[in-house]
C-alpha cells in the first residue's frame, strides 16, 4: 500500500456530507420527530420486555435507507439494536 | 400559452434573486415577454440585481390593495423592451398580500405575458405561500452544501403538497477544484440526493458578483456562469442543450493531464 492509498482511506468531506445528508433527509421525510422516535423507543422496549429481559440504557433506534427486496432503489429502514440480557423462559401474560 | 415559474429554494443566500434576474432575462433575450415579480415583501432586492431601483414609483402591494393599475407598476427593464419587473414593497410586511390576491394578479398578468417568473423568499411562511400558489412549476435553488439542500428537500416535499406540477432543480456555486478534492458534493451526489430532474448548474464565478455590482445580469454573455443561466434558459423553452464543462479553467485542465500521466 502507498503513501496515497493511506490518504485515500481518509473519507472526503464531500462524501461525509453526502452520507450525513442522505440519514438526516429520510427522518425529515418520515416526519419523525425526536420525541416520536423515543415514544417508538419506549413502546418496542414494552413489547420485547414480555418476552425477554432487555438492557434498555443500551437500546439503539433509528431510521436508515436500505437497498429494497424489490430491487427498486433505497426504501426507509426502521433499525434497533436491542441488547438481550436474558431469554426468559416464559412469556409473561398480556394484562 | 403562459407559464408561471416560481424560484425558490428554502434557505436565504442561495442565489433565488440572482437565478430569477438571469432567467428572467435570459427569457426575454430569447424574444419570450417576461414580467419578474419580487415577492419578499419588506427585503426588496430584485430591483437592484436588475439595476432598476431607480425607477420605482409603485409597487406590488399598491397593485393588490388597489392604489394603482398593475400596467402602472410595471418598470420596464434597460436593455430588453419585453422584459418587466414588478417589485416589492419595501416598507410592509409579508401579510400584506395573500395567496388569492396573487392568484388573481397572476391571472390577469397571463393574458400579456409568455412568463411570469416569481422570486420566493426564503423561508416556508405567507411570503413563500404567495410566491407557489400561482405557480404552475417551480425552479429549485440550492447550494453543494447540506444545509441548503436540507431545505431544499423541504420545500420540494411541500411543492408536491401544493400540486405544483412541475420542479427542477439548479446546483449554483458549484466548485469543480473541490468537487475533484472530495470537499464538495458533486451535481450528480445532489440530484441523487434530492431525486429531481436536474435543470442547470452553476459554477461559483466572480463575474456574477462583479454583474450584481452593475445591476446588469450576464446570462448569455461569455463568462461559465452566463453560459450555464442561458443554456437553463433554454432548458426551460424545452429545448435540449448539452451540459456546459464546468472544468473550463484550461490551465488546470491542461495541468491535471498532465498529474494523469505521470501516475
Amino acid at each position: 500500500m502507498g503513501l496515497f492509498d493511506l490518504f485515500n482511506k481518509k473519507k472526503s468531506s464531500g462524501d461525509y456530507a453526502k452520507d450525513r445528508l442522505k440519514l438526516l433527509l429520510v427522518s425529515d421525510r418520515a416526519n419523525c420527530s425526536p420525541d416520536i422516535m423515543e415514544q417508538i423507543k419506549n413502546d418496542i422496549i414494552e413489547v420485547i420486555s414480555r418476552y425477554m429481559e432487555i438492557d434498555a440504557s443500551g437500546l439503539d433506534i433509528q431510521l436508515t435507507q436500505t437497498e429494497s427486496d424489490g430491487g427498486n432503489g433505497t426504501v426507509p429502514a426502521l433499525y434497533a439494536n436491542i441488547p438481550i440480557k436474558d431469554m426468559k423462559t416464559k412469556a409473561k401474560p398480556v394484562k | 400559452m403562459s407559464e408561471v415559474i416560481v424560484i425558490t429554494s428554502g434557505k436565504g443566500g442561495v442565489g433565488k434573486t440572482t437565478t430569477t434576474a438571469n432567467v428572467g432575462t435570459g427569457l426575454a433575450k430569447l424574444d419570450k415577454k417576461v414580467v419578474l415579480i419580487d415577492t419578499d415583501i419588506g427585503l426588496r432586492n430584485l430591483d437592484v440585481v436588475m439595476g432598476l431601483e431607480n425607477r420605482i414609483v409603485y409597487n406590488l402591494v399598491d397593485v393588490v390593495e388597489g392604489n394603482c393599475r398593475y400596467k402602472q407598476a410595471l418598470i420596464k427593464d434597460k436593455t430588453y423592451p419585453n422584459l418587466f419587473l414588478l417589485p416589492s414593497a419595501q416598507t410592509k410586511d409579508k401579510t400584506s398580500v395573500t395567496p388569492e390576491q396573487m392568484k388573481k394578479l397572476v391571472e390577469e398578468l397571463k393574458k400579456e405575458f409568455d412568463y411570469i417568473i416569481l422570486d420566493c423568499p426564503a423561508g416556508i411562511e405567507q411570503g413563500f405561500k404567495n410566491a407557489i400558489a400561482a405557480a404552475d412549476r417551480a425552479l429549485i435553488v440550492t447550494t453543494p452544501e447540506v444545509s441548503a439542500i436540507r431545505d431544499a428537500d423541504r420545500i420540494i416535499g411541500l411543492l408536491e403538497a401544493n400540486e405544483i406540477k412541475r420542479t427542477d432543480l439548479i446546483v449554483n456555486r458549484i466548485r469543480m477544484d473541490m468537487v475533484k478534492r472530495g470537499e464538495m458534493m458533486s451535481i450528480e451526489d445532489v440530484v441523487e440526493i434530492l431525486a429531481i430532474d436536474l435543470i442547470g448548474a452553476v459554477p461559483d464565478d466572480e463575474n456574477i458578483v462583479i454583474s450584481t455590482n452593475q445591476g446588469q445580469p450576464l446570462v448569455g454573455d461569455n463568462s461559465l456562469a452566463g453560459r450555464a443561466y442561458m443554456n437553463i434558459c433554454k432548458r426551460v423553452l424545452g429545448e435540449e442543450v448539452e451540459y456546459l464543462d464546468l472544468n473550463d479553467s484550461g490551465f488546470f485542465k491542461k495541468l491535471s493531464k498532465i498529474f494523469k500521466k505521470s501516475n
